[in-house]
């Protein structure tokens, strides 16, 4: 049995282990890996970018907690980013578990700005969350109508009337664009319900898992960029010049990708050279 | 930090080295991790349920003289008919009900959004008037899906150049599976990777206090004990019992 069938037959828990270990090292390692931006990213930057003063933009962070460390990073950067531009923010989840973890969200942004970018954000004046209501659909349709439907009041029990960043939101018309964080079917509702009934414009950032499915979205014009995954954190992260989370991860996920390519090489060769010995292939 | 919050972020790192111990084999320590979240996302989402949707859009407007809430809520209970084989029928009404408002609402939205906008992106012909590399895009997208729709023609025998076309429209549906099946294997390796981030900062926490490093090597302790005593249980076993 030469290396490449024992390969083949390896237990499954040596390459488990092996993956952590590349993967732990690497995190452990200090080196920069450098990120291309796509056209798709930057043009969500870019949309961030050109919002003025005043500007209200509504951040949905639909994603349960196992989707936090691809979704996360890209919310701490979009939303920073628009604070910095002193664009407003309304804040809703659609999302069953993602309610304390859009506060904490809110909470650590509001903390960020005062820290490292020396701006005092009001919530209520800035920024406003929501909160969570049940049957997404319905929620986006009637925040099409008006906001004060689905959520009478904020997460904070508070009138939605007497919160100052609500006073001029009626509903899409007042939003620049909607910027969808989601994990689930909740973004197909965004676009189906808010981009092509209402009109307002949708940016999406998904997970890895599902960015391939909405590049058809991206070129008919019905979302303006799309972030995938932890990579397109990572870029968005570069543009906005601040390394975060993702840029981080970077260098892990190239080591981690080199190794399980690797595996598939060592795997298929070892599956022809069993197949020309007329061996099992399986 | 406070020791209830050290706690809660320790539970968390416990937890998830509690997760991570399947992928040698399945355990208790795996089994106390997966009935937690289940459990603990069950109770959460019914709580959440009852005061988010039942007490807001029910329970309250009822109270305040909107008697007419009755009618939905009525609807739903009948829902529950289901469990009786006799009275199942009933059912069908809320069901019909909820489906027909449903369709009714999606079908204009969703051939908009799924069918129209995409056709006429698909139709549109090639640009050429800005950047080449768009124009060579929109022409690759027209040949793939044209090729596709050939692959998924069942009634004519795939030969000839019929059956050319459907061969590279079964490349560009592998081409497609390939490019998710790549995102996939980013999407856990990003899982693992934040992670492993927490654990880090968890470890970074413990090293601020004397009294939080003293968790930290119990935790560290109680793990190494436990790989002993699987090595050494795994050592008793007869080389029959030990699974290749």
């Amino acid at each position: 049995m030469n290396m490449f069938e024992r390969l083949g037959k390896l237990d499954r828990r040596w390459i488990f282990l092996l993956l952590a270990v590349v993967c732990v090292a690497t995190l452990l390692t200090e080196f920069r890996m450098p990120v291309r931006v796509s056209r798709e990213v930057r043009s969500i930057y870019e949309f961030v970018d050109s919002l003025k003063a005043g500007d209200v933009i509504h951040v949905g962070i639909d994603y349960d907690p196992n989707a936090l460390a691809e979704l996360h990073p890209m919310a701490y950067a979009v939303m920073e980013h628009a604070l910095k531009k002193d664009a407003k923010i309304v804040l809703t989840t659609l999302s069953q578990n993602g309610a304390g973890m859009a506060e904490q969200l809110m909470l650590d942004i509001i903390d960020t700005m005062k820290v490292q970018h020396k701006k005092d954000i009001k919530y209520g004046r800035d920024i406003v969350f929501l909160g969570y209501k049940p049957y997404y659909s319905i929620v986006i349709l009637s925040m099409g109508e008006n906001y004060r439907i689905p959520f009478p009041s904020d997460y904070y029990n508070t009138i939605l009337d007497s919160i100052p960043i609500m006073q001029s939101i009626q509903n899409y018309d007042q939003i620049k664009a909607v910027i969808e964080l989601g994990s689930g079917n909740i973004i197909d509702a965004w676009i189906a319900d808010a981009n092509a009934r209402y009109g307002v414009k949708v940016a999406l950032g998904v997970t890895g898992v599902m960015a391939a499915d909405y590049y058809p979205y991206l070129r008919s014009g019905q979302i303006i960029g799309l972030m995938g995954g932890m990579l397109g954190a990572a870029e968005y992260e570069q543009l906005f010049q601040k390394p975060g989370t993702a840029s981080e991860a970077m260098r892990v996920q190239v080591s981690a990708h080199v190794v399980i390519i690797l595996f598939i090489i060592f795997g298929n060769i070892g599956f022809f050279i069993s197949r020309r010995k007329g061996g099992s292939v399986v | 930090m406070s020791w209830t919050e050290f706690l809660w972020t320790t539970l968390g790192a416990i937890l998830t080295l509690c997760t991570f111990s399947f992928l040698y084999k399945d355990n208790p320590f795996y089994k106390i991790a997966e009935h937690l979240v289940v459990g603990v996302s069950a109770g959460y989402f019914v709580i959440l349920l009852c005061f988010t949707g039942l007490m807001p859009k029910l329970i309250t407007p009822i109270m305040n003289g909107s008697w007419w809430y009755i009618i939905p809520a009525i609807l739903g209970v009948l829902m529950w008919f289901r469990f009786s084989k006799k009275l199942s029928w009933v059912s069908r009404y809320p069901i019909a009900f909820y489906i027909g408002i449903a369709t009714g609402v999606a079908i204009p939205v969703e051939m908009k959004n799924r069918i129209n906008s995409q056709l006429f992106d698909t139709m549109k012909a090639p640009n050429f008037s800005g950047d080449w590399f768009v124009g060579v895009c929109d022409i690759i997208i027209i040949i793939g899906v044209v090729c596709s729709l050939f692959y998924f023609f069942f009634s004519k025998e795939h030969k000839g150049v019929f059956g050319g076309l459907a061969k590279v429209g079964i490349y560009t549906l592998m081409i497609g599976f390939g490019s998710s099946f790549g995102y996939t294997v980013m999407a856990r390796i990003s899982l693992f990777i934040q992670r492993v981030q927490e654990l880090r900062n968890w470890v970074t926490l413990t090293k601020t206090r004397t009294d939080f490093t003293i968790v930290l090597w119990v935790v560290v302790l109680v793990i190494v004990l436990l790989i002993l005593m699987e090595i050494i249980k795994h050592l008793k076993r007869k080389p029959a019992e030990t699974v290749s």
